[in-house]
């Protein structure tokens, strides 16, 4: 087997949302930088966005909302564990970086006076501006990475960053998922941008890509970060949708709700004053399902023509068009049924929720030179605005500290036991098929580890990964293909075991049904109002330890404080149920 | 130990009358975000060659020529 050598400055591993943001502002930064964007799918279509998004969930727009309101909404909304200052590098991006995409050609939604359409879904402020023609999001990125002459490779998987001496990114190393050659690409620094862990759970029609995620997003990022050495954070804040019912995509109230549509109950009525997807959300959902007053569903039969044809046309064309023919399938016509829903199976993303690869508001993690951006990093709640603005932070720094720092050595061996590691699936005859690996894997995160979330169970969970980690031996791949889906086996099971070992660590309840524990019911501010990191230890297993919630430079008083935790509308206040 | 196939049905669809793949054409197998799309290359034809889809529909959208349709897959319909 022969390998491919390269060298660059930066390279970005990833190419779906914040990634090519991250290789054209390194760019524009500094024009002569060796940049390669790399992506195991193709970079027109990868990613979260591979077909587009029809709004920004999180615009933080002048005369709508301002940044300091949208950090105490995030703060509040994630029980105070987040690092305000790296919100705020957001929050405080937010606008410039729309107009940046208005002038790319995005198009958002504006009224008669040319302002902006801000829609409020949060529990607190407005931040929702839609993008009905969102669909063409990956065309208008791909026309800036040739403008910016940013180098792009597909269809090659990364699976470890390599570290020099001093624990510095040294080099990047995979595989082509066609020819199955290696490649080493040696560079100064690297920003993850590999998006959710979405391949965690199992959905629960057992088909294995009918993930929320786009299933290319599978935790890889996640666990290169922790091999090489970088600190996660908070990963036992885990990441649960609601979404359509056997269908994989939201139904969706943030596009639904600011035209009248909201998640009911069987009856018909309301039980949540917000639709904002929050841990406190989902517990809501989850208690409305499991109480006899479930299934719950989107609401939108009550609309009138026009505007159901308005939410047909953004929903069936946009982020998961399929979801037209799903409901097309059933039966389902938003006139005249309740769409329903049900929550999805877990896995890891910060764009909705809170954990991933640790970054501060400089987009640095612990390791020197490496970088990360969006769903994979730990800034909570960034959805897609948040990986453009975090893409743009990463590149920007990244090309700063590649001006001042040379290229490091790595190690040879372990280059050789990398590249032992990733052959050895093909050169094994027969064995257990990479699917078997992944369905035995996902389907014990299902039994063990979803929430409510008991010790025992976790224990278990625990035991019988280290099992599967113990067949990792005995995987073969008959081709390239099935070689990129054993690697992301083993990317799968390394974010498995850490979903598990954090989950066990923080010894309370928090985020509402994301870190429901039945044994540490209670929320316990005085022993865990902190971060909990994950990294690698010395022998090489998984260490965990409290870090402390960096100074607020937003205050957050009492009242607002608590107000996630009065979602449920009180018995008795309820709507009527209107007319269909 | 030996090793067996399951059959299955898959997802995606491939007009072979309209599938300009003997011409050269490629546009579906790359864009596929799951890389489960080949061409035949004895038919000249596109296929679905793993069942890993996620009916995002990129192949359906970007074929010049409309040859293929993307179903739900069976087991959530």
């Amino acid at each position: 087997m022969t390998t491919l050598n390269m060298e660059f400055d930066l390279v970005v591993i990833g190419g779906g949302t914040g990634g090519p943001m991250a290789a054209v502002k390194a760019k524009e930064a500094n024009p002569r930088l060796r940049v390669l964007l790399i992506d195991k799918a193709n970079v027109k279509r990868s990613g979260a966005i591979s077909m587009g998004m029809d709004g920004l969930n999180n615009a933080v727009i002048p005369g709508h909302a301002t940044p300091e309101q949208y950090v105490k909404e995030i703060t509040v909304a994630n029980d105070g564990i987040v690092d305000q200052e790296a919100v705020m590098a957001y929050a405080a991006n937010s606008f410039a970086m729309i107009e940046e995409l208005d002038r790319w050609g995005v198009k958002f939604e504006k009224d008669e006076t040319g302002d902006y359409s801000v829609r409020k879904v949060h529990h607190l402020g407005a931040y929702v501006l839609p993008m009905p023609e969102g669909h063409h999001m990956k065309r208008i990125l791909y026309r800036q990475l040739k403008r910016a002459r940013v180098e792009i490779t597909n269809r090659v998987v990364v699976t470890r960053v390599l570290t020099g001496p001093d624990g510095q990114v040294a080099a990047v190393m995979g595989f082509d998922c066609r020819t199955a050659e290696l490649v080493v690409i040696r560079t100064k620094a690297a920003v993850i941008s590999t998006g959710a862990a979405g391949r965690l759970g199992l959905p629960s029609s057992g088909y294995l890509m009918g993930t929320y995620e786009n299933p290319t997003n599978c935790g890889d990022g996640h666990a290169m970060a922790f091999h090489a050495g970088a600190a996660l954070a908070n990963l036992e804040c885990f990441q649960i949708n609601p979404l359509i019912k056997d269908y994989n995509g939201p139904a969706c109230a943030y596009v639904t709700g600011p035209l009248g549509g909201y998640t009911a109950n069987a009856h018909g009525q309301r039980f949540i004053e917000c639709d904002y997807w929050s841990g406190q959300m989902m517990q809501e959902f989850y208690n409305e399902l499991q109480s006899g007053n479930g299934p719950v569903f989107l609401k939108l039969d009550h609309l009138a023509e026009e505007t159901i044809q308005e939410i047909e046309t953004i929903l069936h064309s946009n982020e998961r068009p399929s979801r037209g023919r799903f409901h097309e399938g059933r039966g389902t016509d938003y006139r005249q049924k309740m769409v329903e829903m049900h929550i999805s199976e877990i896995g890891f993303c910060s764009g909705h929720s809170a954990s991933g690869i640790h970054i501060n508001a400089r987009g640095e993690t612990s390791v020197p030179g490496l970088y990360a951006a969006g769903d994979c990093a730990s800034v909570p709640h960034n959805y897609m605005l948040g990986a453009f603005v975090y893409g743009k932070i990463c590149g920007e720094q990244a090309a700063a500290f590649c001006a001042e720092t040379g290229q490091a050595a790595h190690d040879g061996e372990t280059e050789a036991r990398e590249a032992a590691r990733i052959l050895a699936p093909l050169q094994r005859g027969d064995g257990l098929t990479p699917f078997q690996i992944e369905y035995k894997t996902r389907r014990l995160v299902n039994d063990y580890l979803q929430p409510p979330k008991v010790t025992r169970k976790f224990e278990i969970g625990l035991q019988r990964l280290a099992e599967v980690r113990e067949d990792l031996g005995a995987m073969s791949a008959a081709n390239p293909h099935e070689l990129m889906r054993a690697m992301e086996a083993h990317s799968i099971l390394d974010c498995a075991e850490m979903a598990a070992r954090a989950s066990l660590f923080r010894t309370e309840s928090r985020w509402g049904l994301y870190h429901a524990c039945v044994d540490h019911p209670e929320r316990d501010d005085a022993n865990w109002f902190c971060h909990v990191l994950l990294r690698r230890g010395d022998s090489g297993g998984m260490v965990l330890e409290k870090r402390a919630v960096e100074p607020y430079i937003v205050p957050v008083d009492e009242q607002e404080r608590t107000a996630y935790q009065r979602l449920r509308i009180a018995p008795g206040t309820t709507p009527a149920p209107q007319a269909a | 130990m030996t090793l067996a196939t399951t059959a299955t049905q898959v997802p995606v669809r491939v007009d072979d009358d309209k599938c300009i793949a003997h011409k050269g054409c490629t546009v579906c197998v790359d864009v596929c975000p799951l890389d489960v799309l080949a061409i035949d290359i004895v038919k000249g034809k596109a296929y679905m060659a793993f069942d890993e889809c996620w009916y995002c529909l990129p192949c359906e959208q970007d074929c010049p020529t409309g040859a293929i349709t993307v179903d739900i897959p069976y087991l959530l319909r």
